[in-house]
This record gives structure tokens, sequence and C-alpha cells, in this order.
């Protein structure tokens, strides 16, 4: 965060603590390294393939036809090139709005009563697994999420406000805890999300499994918790400010290899 | 019945080493919901794993194993092509059967 | 959104007769704050407590927020107003007790409950302190987004917070806790009093943990 007095004593001195990881964090990442062999996110990805390749919904149809931003069916690489604008919806989208889109215009699915469902239960439920499937077959990949279009820088510029604007009870932006190099949030380590947090952190760590509630979170479960924390009144699910948060974060963490499905504890 | 397991079995050197994650809620049975009442335990009893029809591993498990449990074993022998086949029972008498190749 | 920040471009476009246009140098910082505002408009709803008002237009944070931004702090005029606002809404305790029970003060400080739209409003709110700091030095599970406090009270030469001598600390500490941007303008803390969530009895026991020579903070 911006402190109008940052002399260049207190620089160094941050500096010095960021990059020195304390015993505990040493021993979490261990434990990390440790569950990622046998990940449960790879039963959620399993179910998304099915769910992709099986006829639902009113109209009775797959998702194979769904266009990703790489043409229709194209799902490998689509994931670290979303959120991206469309021209047949005249919106960016991420993954998620994206998936509604599909699953009302191939599937005959109403996407409005889709996003009002609870997450982890039903057609929401469905859509975790699909949105796990698709970011894994991008496993591996860096992000190249595109500022081509107008409509993209726009949201660009709209998801770095929404980062930095401060509210709720608390006065808390995104930025509040994830506004600087090296820091902790109690014993649970926060990317600095302004820049690019290095490859596996960050926007290219989710969807991910969390161990401690055993449950598949997407990057808009993720947002949703944040917002929640930050005793904001609720986003409504794939709505504008998601998708621009995900751009801003996307697009600063271009080059960044995607981990998704990661897992978390 | 149950999600089906995901499986991977790979043979070296005369040794095949099994990697099992299985979906099941694995619910202990001393957690209580929002209201006060106590969520029934539902979680897996026993494991076994068998090659060319030999059990090769029998496990018995309970509520101190948590969800979606992740299973890593190796044995002797086995070869590319071969099957692994994984069995779970749990205590509401439920019980899932998959099968994997090495490879 | 879209078709307002279309028409605007291609109207500057043309005013402007350049033959390439790209949004960014274009698209004035002011077209980016209109569409920010309206995202926000339609893209947040009430849940539970948690409601819209709660990120209504607000003095301090859309001044902090722009500047930060920018990238640029704010001017020393700007700053000081704030400071001065917030140091008005401060309320000083009414029977003039600072100091409250510093075991109480160490479990306050290390609840992070309360306010979030799971929350019912008759919740006992925690003060979330451990999220951002060191307290009692004995104990690990502390966050690093704010300074340390371990020490505190020693550090500032109190020996005795009834005295005299130690007056000013003690109010330092009980108007920094109530509102800290009394003190810094664009301080990234809660404002724990002002905004409603502790109660003046929590915050007496948050200062006497910080304060009181017995409390773990200073041995």
């Amino acid at each position: 965060m911006r402190k109008h007095l940052l002399t260049a004593m207190t620089a160094l001195a941050l500096s010095t603590l960021a990059y020195g990881q304390s015993d505990m964090e040493k021993g979490i990442n261990k434990y990390r390294e440790m569950l990622a062999d046998g990940n449960p996110a790879e039963l959620f990805e399993m179910n998304g393939e099915e769910l992709w390749k099986t006829a639902r919904g009113p109209k009775n149809a797959t998702l194979e036809k769904c266009d990703l931003g790489k043409g229709p069916g194209v799902v490998k690489g689509a994931f670290v090139e979303l959120p991206r604008f469309f021209a047949d919806t005249g919106r960016v989208q991420d993954l998620e709005s994206r998936l509604l889109t599909c699953m009302e215009t191939l599937q005959g699915f109403n996407a409005a009563e889709l996003a009002k469902v609870k997450y982890n239960k039903g057609e929401m439920a469905n859509i975790r697994d699909i949105a796990t499937y698709v970011a894994g077959q991008s496993k591996g990949m860096r992000f190249a999420v595109p500022q081509n279009h107008a409509s993209e820088k726009t949201m660009y510029e709209v998801g770095k406000r929404l980062f930095f604007a401060r509210g709720g009870t608390h006065d808390f932006a995104c930025a509040t805890c994830h506004g600087e190099d090296g820091k902790r949030i109690r014993l649970q380590g926060v990317p600095n999300l302004t820049k690019n947090p290095g490859d596996g952190i960050g926007f290219a760590a989710w969807p991910a499994y969390r161990v401690g509630n055993g449950q598949m979170w997407t990057m808009q479960k993720r947002l949703n918790d944040c917002y929640r924390q930050q005793r904001f009144p609720e986003p409504k699910y794939g709505s504008d400010a998601t998708v621009a948060l995900g751009v801003y974060m996307g697009v600063n963490a271009k080059g960044a290899e995607s981990i998704a499905p990661a897992i978390k504890r | 019945m149950g999600n089906p397991m995901r499986i991977r079995a790979k043979s070296a050197n005369g040794e095949t080493t099994v990697r099992v994650l299985m979906s099941h809620r694995m619910e202990g049975g001393q957690r209580k919901d929002a209201n006060g009442k106590p969520i029934p335990a539902h979680h897996i009893n026993t494991v076994t794993a068998k090659h060319n029809g030999k059990v090769v591993l029998s496990a018995d498990w309970g509520p101190a194993v948590s969800q979606n449990p992740y299973l890593a074993f190796s044995f002797k022998g086995g070869a590319k092509g071969e099957t692994v086949e994984i069995n779970w029972v749990d205590n509401k008498g439920d019980s899932r059967t998959d099968t994997a190749t090495i490879s | 959104m879209k078709k307002t920040t279309q028409s605007v471009l291609a109207a500057a476009c043309v005013a402007a007769l350049m033959a390439a246009c790209s949004s960014t140098t274009m698209s004035s910082s002011a077209d980016a704050d209109r569409a920010t505002a309206e995202v926000i408009k339609s893209s947040f709803q009430n849940k539970g407590i948690a409601k819209l008002d709660r990120i209504a237009p607000e003095a301090s944070n859309d001044l902090c927020s722009q500047a930060d931004v920018a990238g640029k702090a704010l001017d020393e005029k700007t700053a000081k107003a704030i400071e001065a606002a917030n140091m008005a809404a401060i309320k000083w305790p009414s029977d003039g007790k600072y100091l409250g029970d510093w075991k109480r003060g160490e479990k306050v400080a290390q609840s992070g409950k309360g306010l979030t739209w799971r929350d019912k409003i008759t919740r006992v709110n925690g003060g979330n302190c451990y999220n951002c700091h060191q307290i009692d030095p004995s104990f690990n599970s502390y966050g690093t987004l704010g300074p340390s406090l371990v020490g505190y009270g020693k550090l500032r030469g109190v020996t005795d917070p009834n005295s005299p001598a130690a007056q000013a600390v003690v109010k330092y500490t009980w108007g920094k806790i109530w509102n800290s941007r009394a003190y810094n303008a664009c301080s990234n803390m809660p404002r724990a009093g002002t905004n409603g969530i502790l109660t003046q009895n929590q915050v007496r026991d948050l200062v006497a943990l910080l304060l009181d020579p017995n409390s773990p903070v200073n041995k």
C-alpha cells in the first residue's frame, strides 16, 4: 500500500523480512508439496470432462461446441486467455460467465437462474466441475490474457480501480491484503496481485481444492469469499466486477504458469 | 455406488506403484450440524486391492481418515497391461470397485 | 457500460482527427472512473447483514482509493483534513477509564469474527488484530500486514498507565484503535470504534493488552 512516508530504511527492512520465509511457512509449503500428489481436484476434473461431453439441458446438447475464445470446442489453452471479449455477447467474460453463456445457448439452461444457485449445489456444482476441467486443460501453460479490444482495456482499468476500492465496515480493499510483497494474514501468505506474483501463485493457482474444508473452489468462489471477509455486500456470480478483477489480475500475471487445478491447505 | 476413483498404476524394476484417489465424504460421526444435530457417520471401513485376482493390499479404515482419501502403495510384480482392481466398502454397506491398467 | 465508453471513444477519435486511436490514450481516467461506478452498481447485492450502504461513497475511502490507483500519496492539505475529520469522530471513554482487562483484550485481539454476511447482527465482533499484527510474543499465529506490537508499552516508556506522564500515550492508543485515520489519513487499519466494530469495553481491554505492564506484550 502507498504510505506517504516510506523511508529507504523501512523499505530495506521490509525487503529483508519479505523474502526470508519463517520456519512455519517452510513447513506449510512442504505439507503442500506432499499434498500435491493425489490432488482431489482430479476427481472434480474427471467429472467436469464427463459433463462437457454429456448431452444435457432442455436442448439435450453437449458443451462440445462451446466457444471459450479460441473457437467452438477448443478447450486446450482457452483458460489462460480468459477473461476476454466475446463478439456474440458483446461483453468481456471470464471462464465461468462464459460457461453460463454456453449452457444457455447450447443446452437451453437459463443463465440468470443458474447464477443464483448456491455454490457447491445443483447445477452450480456442475459448473464448478466443468470449470475445473477446462482450467486443467491449460495446466502448465502461461497466462496471456488479451488486451486488444477496447472493452478489454476498459475492464483492466475498472478492475484496477476495484482492486484499490476501500469499503465495507472494515475499510478493506483487495489491495489492503494483496498490495505488497511478502505479507501474510496470520500464518497465511498473501501474494501481491498488483503485479505478477510468480508461477502458480494468485490468479494462476485457482481453481483449487481446499483441504481444510474439502471443497473445490473456482475463481468466482474465491472472489466471493474475499468480499465476504472484506465485509462487503455480495458480488453477483459472473458479474462485471468479478470479471474486471479477473482481467486486472490475469493481465498482471502475464507469463505466469497456470497450475490449476491446484491444492491449498 | 459413489463416484469413480482415480487410479494410476505404474510398474518399474519389478515393482508396481499404485496411486488411488477415492471420492468419499468420510464423515466421522462426531460433528454436529448448524442446528446441533449430530451428522451421521458415513465412511469407508475396508479397502482391498487386487492384482490379477490376488489380494495385494487390504486396509481397515474408519472415522479417522479424511474426505476424498488418497492412497499410495506398491507391490512386487505386476507388468504393463495387467489390471489392478481397487474396492472399498463403507459403514452403510455401500461399495465400489474400479480398475486400472498398469502402465 | 461498454456502449457508453465506446461512443465516447468514437467521439474523441473523430474530434482529434487521429488516424489510429488507442483506447488507452483516448479513454480518460474519468471514463474509467465512470465505468467503475456503473460496474459497482450492477454487480453487488445485499446479503444477510451486509447491505449496499457499506459500499456507498465515503470521503476518506474514496480519496485514499483514488490516490492508490494513481500511485501518488494524498497531498498534505487533504490528508490533514481527513485526519481532522476522523479525530472529531472519536468517542473517548465515557467514564474517563482508558484501560480494561488485558486477558479479555487478548481474546478480542485473537477473534476475527463478526460483520460478514454470514453473521447475525447480535454476534460479538472480534478485533481481528492478529490478522495483521504480532502482539503477545508467545503467540505464533500472527500476520505481518501491520507492525509488530511486541513491547508496545515498554518501548514507549509506560511503566504506570495511570500516571500523568503516560496520558499522552494512553490517549493515542485509544484514539488509534477507535479511529486509525485520525493519525494517518489512509491507514489500512479498520476504524474499530467509529465503524461500530468494537464496543468501548472491548477497546478498553485492547488498550490494557498494549499498555498494562503485566500484559505479556510488555513482559
